[in-house]
C-alpha cells in the first residue's frame, strides 16, 4: 500500500518534531490519543504572541491588550464556528478537558438532590467518572454504570433500562480513549432528553478525528482538549447550551469573572466571563484558534481518509504477529488500536520498543473498568494521526517482532 | 562485598555491553535470577505502587542483614529489581540507609527513574531505604 491522498511530505514538515530523533533512532510517535504533535503554524503563534502581543485582556485601555482581546475573542469565534454553536456566550475556554467536566460536576452540586440517578458508560476516562463520584458523595446521588460487549461497545439496550425520571445528568464519552470506539451519543442524547436529563460528552477524543456539530446533537455540554487537536497544552474548551450555563453557578471566584465586588456581595459577570476566573492562556488559546484553522484547511474528509488507510493497514499488520489480541474491535472506531501479545506485559514491549525510537502508550490509559472488563492490567495503544506514515507502521511491527523475541 | 563494591561490579557489567539489546537481554535474564518473594508475602501492602506494572517487596531481618525477596509481573521489572537486591540484599540496615543510589544512572537505567506514572524504580529504591529505617529503628 502507498501512502496516497494527500502531501504527506510537505505535511510532516509542519510538524518540527517529527524529525527528531530519540534514543538515537529516528522518532516514530505513534500516541496521538495522549497529545497530538504541534505545527510549526501554532508554535509560531505563541512566539509572536509573546514577542508582539503579550498583555492582560477585557481590562487595560491601553492598544496591546485591546489587540490580545481581540485575538483571544476570534479564538472563541473560531470555537464557535467549529463547533456549530449558536453563540460565543457558549464556548468557555478552560485549562483541559478535565477541568471543563469538573467544572460542570460542580455545577450541579445544588441542582441534585439525594436519591438522584446519573448515568455514566462503562467506556470513560476516569477524567469522566472521578468528578462524578465526588459529585455523588456531595449530593447522595446515585451512580449507573451503561455496560459494555466484547467488541468494546456500549449496550443501549441496557441503556435504556438505566434511564427514568430519576435520571438528571447523563455523561458519556464521543470516542473511548482506551479503544477507540465511537459511542452513538446521538441516540444517547435523544434517550437522556426524552427524560428532561442534561447530557455531557466528553469529546477529547473525537475532535482529532472529525467534526462535532452541537446543534445537530442537541448536546448540553461537550468538552475537549486543545492539546489533543493539535494545538497546545493548557486548554481546555467547553460548550455548554446557553441556558444550562445561566443555570450553574460559577466554578471559581476571581478576576475577570465579576460584575461588581462589594464586601457584602459579588455578582457576576455574563457569559462567557462568568466561568473565566483570573488570567487565562491567552497565548494558548490563540495558538488553539491557530490549530483549529491548520485542521481545516487538510480537511476532515482528507483526514478520515488518511486515518482510515493508516488503522487498517495497522489492523492488518497487527494481526499477522502470532497470538496478538486486540481489544476492541467496534466497525466504528476511530485509528486506534489496544492490544497485548500472548502473556506478555505490556510494560516490557513498551520499553523495549522505547530504544527503537518508537512511542507509544502502555498501561491502563486511565480506564481501569475497561481493563477490569478484559480482565488486564493494561494494554500497548497504538494511535494514529494523519500525519503518520505506512512506514512508521512498518518500524513498529519490527520493532515488536524485536520485543517478542526477547521477550520470549 | 559492601554496596560500593557491589554497584561498582555492575557497573563494569553494564559497560561491557555494546548496544541496548544486550543490556535489556542481560536484564531479562536477571529477572528470571530474581529472588522471589514467598506467595504468603505477595499481599496488596507489600505491593510498590506504579502505574504500569506491580512489584512486590518484602524485607526480613537475619541475624542483623536486611533479607530482600521480590516479585514483578512484568520481566524488565523483575530485572531492575533483581539488580536493586544484589545491591542491597544481605546488608545492614545502616548500610543500605547511607548507600548511594547514582550508579542506576551509570548502568543506562536513568530513564527508569524519571517521575513518570510509567515506573517504580525511584519509588522501589525509595521502599528499600524505608525498610532499613523501619528496621534500624527496632
Amino acid at each position: 500500500m502507498k501512502d496516497t491522498g494527500f502531501n504527506i511530505d510537505s505535511i510532516r514538515n509542519d510538524f518540527p518534531i517529527l524529525n527528531s530523533k530519540v534514543n538515537g533512532k529516528q522518532l516514530v510517535y505513534l500516541d496521538n490519543a495522549a497529545t497530538t504533535q504541534t505545527p510549526k503554524v501554532v508554535i509560531d503563534s505563541i512566539v509572536s504572541y509573546y514577542s508582539s502581543l503579550n498583555s492582560n485582556i477585557h481590562r487595560g485601555a491601553h492598544y496591546l491588550s485591546q489587540k490580545a482581546t481581540e485575538a483571544y475573542e476570534q479564538a472563541r469565534k473560531k470555537f464557535q464556528k467549529h463547533l456549530n454553536a449558536k453563540s460565543s456566550n457558549e464556548i468557555i475556554f478552560t485549562s483541559g478537558t478535565t477541568h471543563s467536566i469538573n467544572l460542570v460536576a460542580n455545577g450541579f452540586i445544588n441542582l441534585l438532590n439525594s436519591g438522584d440517578e446519573i448515568i455514566v458508560s462503562h467506556l470513560e476516562h476516569h477524567s469522566n467518572i472521578v468528578p462524578w463520584q465526588m459529585l455523588c458523595e456531595k449530593t447522595g446521588a446515585i451512580m449507573r454504570v451503561i455496560p459494555m460487549n466484547e467488541k468494546g461497545e456500549l449496550v443501549l439496550s441496557e441503556y435504556e433500562k438505566l434511564l427514568s425520571n430519576k435520571t438528571k445528568v447523563v455523561f458519556v464519552n464521543h470516542v473511548s480513549n482506551a479503544l477507540g470506539t465511537i459511542n452513538p451519543i446521538k441516540e444517547i442524547i435523544i434517550k437522556a432528553h426524552e427524560f428532561g436529563a442534561a447530557v455531557l460528552i466528553d469529546g477529547a477524543q473525537a475532535l482529532p478525528h472529525f467534526k462535532a456539530d452541537v446543534i445537530d446533537l442537541d448536546v448540553d455540554f461537550y468538552v475537549g482538549s486543545a492539546h489533543k487537536i493539535y494545538g497546545p497544552t493548557g486548554v481546555g474548551i467547553l460548550y455548554g447550551k446557553e441556558k444550562w450555563l445561566n443555570k450553574i453557578p460559577p466554578y471559581q471566584g476571581g478576576g475577570e469573572m465579576i460584575d461588581e465586588v462589594t464586601f457584602e456581595k459579588t455578582t457576576y459577570a455574563k457569559l462567557p466571563n462568568k466561568f473565566e476566573a483570573g488570567t487565562p492562556n491567552i497565548a494558548g488559546v490563540i495558538a488553539s484558534g491557530v490549530a483549529i484553522d491548520y485542521i481545516n484547511k487538510i480537511g476532515f474528509e482528507n483526514i478520515a481518509k488518511r486515518e482510515t488507510e493508516l488503522l487498517d493497514y495497522a489492523t492488518k499488520k497487527l494481526l499477522e504477529i502470532d497470538e496478538i489480541k486486540i481489544y476492541g474491535d467496534s466497525s466504528n472506531k476511530t485509528s486506534v488500536i489496544s492490544f497485548n501479545i500472548g502473556s506478555i506485559h505490556p510494560y516490557d514491549i513498551g520499553s523495549i520498543i522505547d530504544n527503537e525510537g518508537i512511542a507509544v502508550r502502555t498501561g491502563h490509559h486511565c480506564a481501569q473498568p475497561i481493563m477490569d472488563y478484559f480482565n488486564i492490567s493494561g494494554t500497548i495503544r497504538i494511535s494514529l494521526s494523519f500525519y503518520n506514515t505506512i512506514e512508521e507502521i512498518d518500524s513498529l511491527i519490527n520493532s515488536i517482532m524485536v520485543a517478542k523475541k526477547m521477550l520470549s | 562485598m559492601t554496596i560500593e563494591e557491589i554497584q561498582n561490579e555492575i557497573i563494569s557489567e553494564f559497560d561491557m555491553f555494546n548496544d541496548w539489546t544486550e543490556k535489556y537481554e542481560y536484564i531479562i535474564d536477571l529477572g528470571k535470577s530474581l529472588p522471589v518473594i514467598k506467595t504468603k508475602y505477595k499481599t496488596q501492602e507489600n505491593i510498590i505502587r506504579g502505574c504500569q506494572s506491580k512489584v512486590w517487596l518484602y524485607a526480613e531481618n537475619i541475624d542483623n542483614k536486611l533479607i530482600f525477596t521480590a516479585d514483578s509481573d512484568a520481566i524488565i521489572t523483575k530485572g531492575i529489581i533483581a539488580i536493586l537486591i544484589r545491591t542491597f540484599s544481605n546488608q545492614s540496615a545502616e548500610e543500605i540507609i547511607n548507600a548511594k543510589t547514582d550508579f542506576v544512572e551509570k548502568i543506562g537505567l536513568k530513564e527508569h527513574l524519571s517521575q513518570t506514572r510509567a515506573n517504580g524504580l525511584s519509588s522501589m529504591i525509595k521502599q528499600i531505604k524505608l525498610y532499613a529505617v523501619a528496621y534500624s529503628n527496632k
